[in-house]
């Protein structure tokens, strides 16, 4: 096979200081004494931009090999390869990160409604606006006392700052100092990261009011003073990127911080089960929430994620209906650390498409106030956001956004556990490149902004409150669709 | 304490306990009350009747003895603690357990200590006097799962023992070696020295339910192992 990079060094520029050579994990570069010059070997470059960056003097460029197989529309350089690999290897094909296939994005072809003349718009910078999010079930019944104070059934909720959480990634996946990132930037920004399956490091229990923590099918590190440290527990039922399909952490990336967080030996395989085993019924998921509950004294609010999958609508309509306060729909766009290839370019269905299809469907049957509903599954900025939230969300889950701003290029290699940037690798001399007090602020950066935005693009349509904005589809139109298409997001075309 | 569970819901009955200064506390009348003692640590709760599905469920040290039969997923997640039915029980017993031991008279269900998982000083133990059905240890991590099929006639398991075991033991007290194994399971004849190790937990379930240990242990018992410490490691390439 060939390598699938270039790598392009100016020997003008390059001064032989093998910087390249120190920060590749992938061991590309290679300085030869006898030649006295830099070589490289391109069969193993993923194309992280790491050396690209760190370069002092710009000598290096990375670019797809010229090099290609004689042109096939249908036999794409890409499928070949995939047949060759399995040819050699007998293996199942395993990614990373959100799928890279040219699926219709659905954001891109909805746009957004302004003021003029008439309500006329608000400028953020001088009328005060309002992004905080409250999740969890809304309370239908208010009484009134006899001095005419309202009371009303409160259950728990989670109070966000701004609409947007970071998604679940779990210590394994991901390195500890990108934990410590997503940890601080959410406390300081309040909103809530979430653990992943992969259970809550010691150092990290402070951080509790801004956790959300995870349990899936594996259970791993989950215990009672698990349960009690975070603000609200999420039980995964799917992931977008790879719906029906479990996890599996290999037993060499079990190294003793993750086996004392997952609490398994050190060098053994981590396998989540695809299935809960205990549910196979809504009635079987109301037991895992209500056991939950129990075992946390009603003190916190239970999320269930799901997948985006054909029938999301009925499913949610189920999970609305298991006692869960929260539920969280994962587009098939979404990032993983690894999932097989062919389920995660082939699987589930667009995030958009879902939300609108459970929005309306939780609606018409008069429980859209049970639940809230968080989606994620690739939202990419604050108009995507905006998007979300007008077609009927209470907020968004993003994570390889938050990714791409502590330094993931999406090389997609997560797999390999050789991340260069730090983030999914658990290497220390490469997990030690991500310094967590520059990563949370980056974080706490690209969220401000994004808030900022959103603020801005709520005051161009007049609307002051992110509560006037939710479900209010009114507010989009679509562009390039197909009435289907516009039936389902249930938006008018753009000149309607 | 003693709580006649008659008219209270499972709320009702597990703020009692959680409230209760007392460290033992009788509940009789049970009938289905699901969750008892979930996430509890400290207490020893003696349970008359039939308590509902998840009983003990992220049981935290505290013992739970039942007198009458148990439903399905009862020590689901437990990290410590102790669950001794003077019955049966269901589905899923000691699903995901970590630490702890189970101890149940007569038959379990499928998929008995499922996902079970040791992690040093944590080690997970469940002994079931009867027969159990399909998938016993199914993705077994870790731990001790007994069979003793006392009373049973033939193989006290049903098939797809193991199916995904990568970790811990399995005991199986019977004259013919189990059947319809997955390749991930290694099955062979207990020695005395390997019966030696399980005699402490014979011990303990004839000291909750009577019979001798020794003569437990003087019949054949087939030992159960994972086959490799890494069973799916050869199923994926890497495709960048």
């Amino acid at each position: 096979m060939n390598p699938l990079y270039e790598v392009v060094r100016n020997p003008d520029r390059c001064i032989k200081c093998r910087v390249c050579e120190r920060q590749c994990a992938n061991e590309v570069h290679k300085y030869d004494a006898e030649l006295d010059k830099m070589i490289s070997n391109e069969m193993t470059c993923v194309d992280c931009q790491r050396c690209v960056c760190l370069c002092p003097t710009h000598a290096l460029k990375i670019r797809p090999n010229e090099n290609q197989f004689r042109e096939n529309a249908n036999w794409s350089h890409q499928i070949m390869d995939e047949v060759y690999k399995q040819a050699g290897s007998g293996g199942v094909l395993l990614s990373a990160m959100g799928t890279p296939k040219q699926y219709p994005v659905y954001w891109d072809k909805i746009l957004l409604n302004a003021s003029q003349v008439t309500n006329p718009p608000i400028d953020p910078l001088r009328e005060p606006m309002e992004t905080k999010t409250f999740l969890g079930k809304k309370s239908q019944k208010i009484t009134y006392d006899e001095n005419g104070k309202a009371h009303y059934e409160k259950t728990p909720y989670l109070e966000l700052d701004v609409p947007i959480m970071f998604s679940a990634m779990s210590f394994g996946s991901i390195s500890k100092n990108a934990h410590e990132s997503l940890a601080r930037a959410a406390t300081e920004l309040g909103t809530y990261y979430n653990t992943g399956e992969g259970g809550l490091h010691e150092d990290f229990y402070k951080y509790g009011k801004n956790t959300i923590c995870q349990v899936a099918s594996g259970r791993f590190g989950v215990f009672k003073g698990y349960l009690d440290a975070g603000a609200a527990i999420e039980i995964k039922m799917g992931q977008g990127a790879k719906p029906g399909i479990g996890g599996h952490l290999p037993g060499m990336k079990i190294n003793d911080e993750i086996s004392r967080t997952r609490m398994i030996p050190k060098g053994t395989d981590a396998i989540s089960p695809a299935p809960h085993h205990d549910i196979y019924s809504i009635e079987d998921l109301r037991q895992l929430v209500f056991s939950l509950k129990e075992a946390t004294n009603w003190e916190k609010p239970v999320i269930v994620k799901i997948a985006a999958v054909h029938n999301v609508a009925a499913i949610a309509s189920g999970v609305a209906r298991s006692g869960a306060d929260i539920i969280a729909i994962d587009g098939f766009r979404g990032g993983t650390g690894a999932a097989p290839t062919r389920i995660r370019d082939n699987v589930g269905i667009p995030i958009e498409l879902a939300l609108a299809a459970v929005d309306s469907r939780l609606r018409d049957e008069g429980i859209r106030n049970d639940v809230s509903v968080v989606v994620g599954g690739s939202i990419r900025s604050a108009a995507d956001v905006v998007k979300a939230i007008a077609l009927g969300a209470d907020a968004c889950y993003i994570a390889s956004a938050a990714l791409l701003a502590l330094g993931c290029h999406l090389c997609r290699s997560c797999n390999t556990g050789k991340c260069n940037w730090g983030i999914a690798t658990q290497r220390a001399d490469l997990v030690k490149r991500l310094n967590p007090d520059v990563g949370y602020k980056r974080l706490v950066n690209l969220v401000t902004a994004w808030d900022h935005e959103v603020k801005e693009i709520m005051g161009g349509m007049g609307i002051n409150s992110i509560e006037a904005l939710r479900g209010n589809r009114l507010m989009l139109r679509g562009v390039g669709l197909t009435q289907k298409e516009l039936d389902l997001l249930g938006i008018q075309h753009a000149g309607e | 304490m003693i709580i006649d569970a008659k008219n209270y819901d499972y709320t009702e009955i597990n703020r009692l306990i959680r409230e209760s200064s007392d460290e033992k506390i009788e509940l009789n009348n049970v009938l289905g009350q699901r969750y008892l003692g979930a996430g509890t640590s400290g207490k020893e709760l003696l349970i008359n009747g039939t308590p509902g599905n998840a009983l003990g469920a992220y049981l935290n040290g505290s013992k739970i003895i039942v007198h009458g039969n148990a439903q399905d997923a009862i020590g689901d997640t437990m990290n410590g603690g102790a669950i001794i039915v003077h019955g049966n029980c269901g589905d899923t017993t000691g699903y995901a357990m970590r630490s702890g031991e189970i101890y149940v008279q007569g038959n379990a269900g499928y998929r008995v200590g499922i996902h079970m998982k040791s992690y040093e000083e944590l080690y997970p133990i469940i002994v079931i006097g009867g027969r159990v059905g399909d998938f016993l240890g199914e993705y077994q991590a870790g731990g001790i799962i007994i069979v003793f099929g006392i009373g049973v006639e033939g193989i006290p398991v049903g098939p797809f023992c193991g199916t995904g075991m990568h970790g811990g033991e399995m005991f199986i007290r019977s004259e013919n070696a189990p059947t319809g194994l997955p390749k991930q399971v290694c099955c062979a004849e207990a020695t005395d020295e390997e019966k030696q190790s399980i005699k402490h937990y014979a011990e303990r379930f004839v000291k909750h339910f009577g019979g001798s240990a020794d003569e437990l242990l003087q019949s054949r018992f087939w030992k159960l192992t994972p086959n490799s410490a890494s069973p799916y490691k050869q199923l994926y390439v890497d495709n960048l």
